[in-house]
């Protein structure tokens, strides 16, 4: 069965509590997800306080200054601090999201950051996503045709073009899939919304070729169907797209296929 | 885990091709019964505290007697979809989850299968 309690080893407890910086007046404190495998020990949540005035308007700002300036140990991911690359995608305030684009001033009080929800932790903030990855790639998110190569490139018309908006803007940050209550009990075979909403992209590029086989290999009550319209991968996708709207229209596509 | 690679353990079995009949059968049951349930209410309400007299004369008439069977058996065609999704949600260990899965199918079968015998008996009483 399911289980809804963490076990002994994973249940987090109250870790250190950082000094405050002396002189500041614009201090916000962070409770940081803290976890590390080679002691052994459970994981803890470290009380960091942080000077606003001295610190970017944005969460990773904030996570860099602690790193650079209180505690070089905090591990996470970022890269172009402009959310375009999908690394930083953490859990702030109890909402996924990416920490390069979600300003500290959207939450008011104490800042809580843990990891993505419900994935193998790998250090702190820092989540495995291998299985995700590999979920990515089983949807084969690339062109597939079969007529000979044009000397130049695949046509498409703009109205065939605009279909892929909304879409093609995915940067695979996993806010989604880690938000998908049906992703959490089923992950290891629900392939889940991000895959999802790159099968569908595919699955509808007019120049694509293998439509028939990508919705074949979708046909499957695991894979597809543990989709439930839920919504939370709408409601936390970073970028502001819709998974949840993919999942329906390929749903849709395996309807009318059969009439 | 026995050193499988992770594309390995995404594709385990492979697609099985069903899954689609299941959805859209939910769906048009769904919508079967949100036609079929108001025209039960009526005559159900009606004989409702009644005698067996009336209730019998309410389920001789073919229509309603029909209609109450039909409701039958699609809300519980429709309450068996409902429900293996569900345990195919929630149940992770094989064995009970094949047992979960036949118990779901015989007890909406015989609930029913009841239902309908106990109309079809008042109607032709």
């Amino acid at each position: 069965m399911v289980e809804f309690a963490l076990p002994k080893n994973s249940r987090v407890v109250t870790g250190k509590t950082w000094p405050r910086p002396e002189g500041a007046t614009n201090v916000r404190a962070f409770r940081i997800y803290r976890w590390d495998p080679d002691t052994g020990e459970n994981p803890r949540i470290d009380t960091y306080f942080v000077d606003l005035d001295t610190c970017g308007p944005m969460m990773l700002d904030a996570l860099i200054k602690i790193k650079n300036e209180i505690d070089p140990t905090l591990t996470f991911r970022r890269s172009c601090r402009e959310g375009i690359c999908g690394s930083c995608a953490m859990n702030i305030d109890g909402i996924n999201t990416l920490a390069c684009i979600w300003g500290i001033d959207e939450v008011k009080g104490d800042v809580r950051i843990y990891p993505l929800p419900h994935m193998p932790v790998i250090k702190d903030l820092v989540p495995d996503l291998t299985h995700f990855y590999a979920q990515h790639a089983s949807i084969k998110p690339w062109l597939e045709t079969s007529t000979v190569t044009p000397e130049h490139e695949w046509r498409q018309s703009p109205e065939d073009r605009k279909k892929l908006d909304g879409l093609y803007e995915c940067v695979m940050c996993a806010c989604c899939s880690t938000s998908c209550p049906s992703y959490w009990w089923n992950g290891d075979r629900y392939l889940g919304p991000a895959a999802l909403l790159h099968a569908y992209r595919w699955i509808i590029d007019s120049r694509d070729e293998a439509t028939g086989e990508r919705l074949d290999n979708l046909d499957d009550p695991f894979k597809l169907y543990r989709c439930h319209t839920i919504m939370n991968c709408a409601q936390t996708c970073p970028k502001h797209l819709n998974p949840a709207k993919a999942i329906a229209e390929i749903k849709m596509l395996m309807v009318e296929r059969q009439m | 885990m026995g050193f499988r690679t992770d594309r390995q353990r995404v594709h385990g079995l492979g697609t099985s091709h069903t899954g689609a009949h299941h959805w859209w059968s939910q769906r048009l049951t769904a919508v079967g019964m949100l036609i079929l349930v108001p025209f039960f209410l009526f005559p159900f309400v009606r004989a409702l505290g009644t005698d067996f007299e009336t209730v019998r004369e309410i389920y001789g008439h073919p229509f309603n007697a029909v209609v109450a069977m039909l409701t039958l058996a699609v809300g519980f065609l429709h309450l068996q979809q409902g429900l293996q999704v569900v345990i195919e949600d929630y149940v992770h260990d094989k064995p009970v989850l094949v047992a979960m899965l036949v118990a779901n199918v015989v007890l909406c079968a015989a609930f029913a299968m009841t239902g309908i015998f106990a109309v079809a008996k008042i109607a032709f009483a």
